[in-house]
């Protein structure tokens, strides 16, 4: 099968910092893969090097390839606008934008010049569908999303996400400012969208990542010291550093 | 430490305490006593023939109406000029030119605008904008001095109220397919724009407040006709005070003092406003 992300030899420095050292990896469509390593080991990095939102660092500075669907992304021809519409991201701080739910969810659309209210009309409720909140907004979409709670305005971002039709999802610790109620939700929402898209997910939760990922990949101090799929990785991994980093001996 | 110096210091605890909050009421005590000397003198004078009288050279039948209009115009042309040039260089060094040499030097210059004693303004805009660029003593060269006079007050507090945008908000947009431009405009500044209202309230009622700039290109101390064009003759309302304090006749004195009032009123009011408006966003947006 034709991998969906790959990079080869991925080297990033910020400035004299070498924080990924010659990473390779291999992402297959309608795979959830999840990130895990301790504090400062890269994983972060690597996932904002999918979607360039590194370029905004002004000492960064990166060697290798990353291609997705087979084209180089760090390749000047390809727009960094037209890649980020392609591969979506959801952040750790849930981050609306201070506007209505329906603004928040058709902002990608309206960039891109379309304000047709049908097609928008259809498009939010599509999407707050796909994340499970319609009916809880659906008699307020003109309210501040700012009004919600948490995990409501977690969704409501993950929406705004959708609505832009990325074929890869990249989520970094979206759970970690949510209560744990909120936190299943999206668990059971990522399940859900596995179906349709590729998903990355960096997490500091061990326990999320065996939930939710097919693969899990560990990083540590920059490198990927395993990386396999879930259960083995949890349950029998080849590399003593992840041993101790999954029964929690160091991290 | 022995007993008696721990009762020193707690007595110049209590000392300092009382000074302390001695000094911070004397602003306000200051304006107190301000307030209640004009009014008691002015507030009887403010009826609707005050509001609704031209000058005049009998105090009782004398008003306000030219210069409470010239004050309203001055206002709104002044918004209109130093608005979107403010916010744009406020938006430039702020997003664009941040690192630059150049910016930098600019950045420097617009702190010290800021410092330049107002009737400096007034002579370079009675070189350019009177004499050279031709349009003589009227709202419009008024409006553009004054316009002067704030850009460095909005262009600062634009730019703070840029900076309090939490960079997550760029980054959603940016994640979203958005260019530079269009994360500005779309996410950048809706975020920001209590913080701009608020600095431009403000600077706007600095700017109705100035006296010395517009004396100095020659608004008028004594007009009878109403200003309905941009390029008619004008008043202001400080000219007009200070007009009126500078005549011998009691009456007079008292109309400085009504006009007076209704001058700090509607800067009262503005500040009202810019203060609401901020309270309002901050409750409003919590990131």
């Amino acid at each position: 099968m034709q991998a969906k992300i790959s990079a080869k030899d991925v080297n990033v420095y910020y400035g004299n910092n070498h924080v990924i050292k010659n990473v390779s990896l291999d992402i297959f469509p309608n795979e959830v893969v999840a990130f895990i390593g301790p504090s400062g080991c890269g994983k972060s990095t690597f996932l904002r090097l999918l979607n360039r939102m590194n370029d905004f660092i002004e000492s960064f500075r990166m060697e290798g390839n990353v291609f997705i669907d087979n084209e180089d992304i760090y390749d000047s021809r390809i727009p960094v606008e037209q890649l980020r519409k392609n591969v979506g991201m959801v952040f750790q701080k849930p981050n609306p934008f201070p506007k209505s739910i329906y603004e928040n969810v058709v902002y990608g659309l309206r960039i891109q010049g379309i304000n047709d209210k049908r097609t928008l009309d259809s498009v939010v409720e599509k999407t707050l569908q796909q994340v499970g909140i319609w009916n809880e907004v659906k008699d307020k979409l003109q309210q501040s999303a700012l009004a919600l709670s948490g995990g409501q305005q977690q969704r409501i971002c993950i929406a705004r996400t959708l609505a832009v039709e990325p074929s890869i999802v990249l989520m970094d610790e979206p759970t970690s400012a949510l209560d744990p109620i909120s936190t299943a939700t999206i668990e059971e929402l990522i399940y859900q969208l596995k179906k349709d898209y590729t998903i990355v997910i960096v997490t500091h939760n061990m326990q999320q990542a065996g939930r939710v990922s097919d693969k899990t990949a560990f990083f540590y101090m920059g490198e990927l010291i395993e990386y396999s799929n879930t259960s083995e990785l949890f349950t029998n991994p080849k590399v003593e550093l992840t041993q101790k980093y999954i029964t929690g001996r160091f991290g | 430490m022995n007993a008696g110096n721990l009762q020193l210091n707690r007595w110049k605890d209590i000392i300092f305490k009382w000074y302390g909050l001695l000094c911070t009421l004397a602003g306000v005590l200051i304006l107190i006593v301000f307030l209640y000397t004009i009014i008691i003198d002015g507030w009887d004078r403010l009826n609707w023939q005050f509001f609704t009288s031209l000058p005049s050279r009998r105090p009782s039948s004398a008003g306000i109406l030219v210069p409470l209009l010239g004050t309203l115009w001055i206002m709104v042309l002044t918004t209109i000029i130093a608005v979107p040039i403010g916010v744009a260089a406020a938006i430039y060094l702020e997003e664009y030119g941040q690192k630059s040499r150049f910016a930098s030097f600019i950045e420097v210059n617009i702190a010290n605008l800021a410092g330049v004693p107002s009737i400096i303004y007034g002579l370079l805009a009675l070189e350019i904008f009177v004499r050279i660029m031709g349009l003589g003593r009227s709202l419009l060269s008024g409006a553009l001095t004054l316009s002067l006079l704030i850009l460095p007050i909005v262009i600062v507090s634009t730019r703070e109220a840029l900076k309090s945008v939490p960079k997550t908000i760029r980054e959603a947009s940016f994640a979203l397919g958005a260019t530079k431009w269009q994360t500005i405009w779309n996410a950048v500044l809706p975020s920001a724009a209590g913080g701009i209202l608020t600095g431009v309230i403000l600077a706007i009622s600095r700017a109705i407040g100035e006296t010395a700039p517009l004396v100095v290109i020659g608004a008028m101390l004594y007009i009878t006709t109403i200003p309905t064009h941009p390029l008619d003759d004008f008043s202001v309302l400080p000219i007009q005070i200070y007009n009126w304090l500078s005549r011998p006749q009691k009456g007079f004195i008292e109309n400085a003092t009504a006009a007076i009032i209704v001058l700090l009123a509607i800067t009262f009011l503005l500040n009202g406003i810019a203060i609401y408006l901020r309270n309002k966003w901050q409750s409003k947006v919590k990131w």
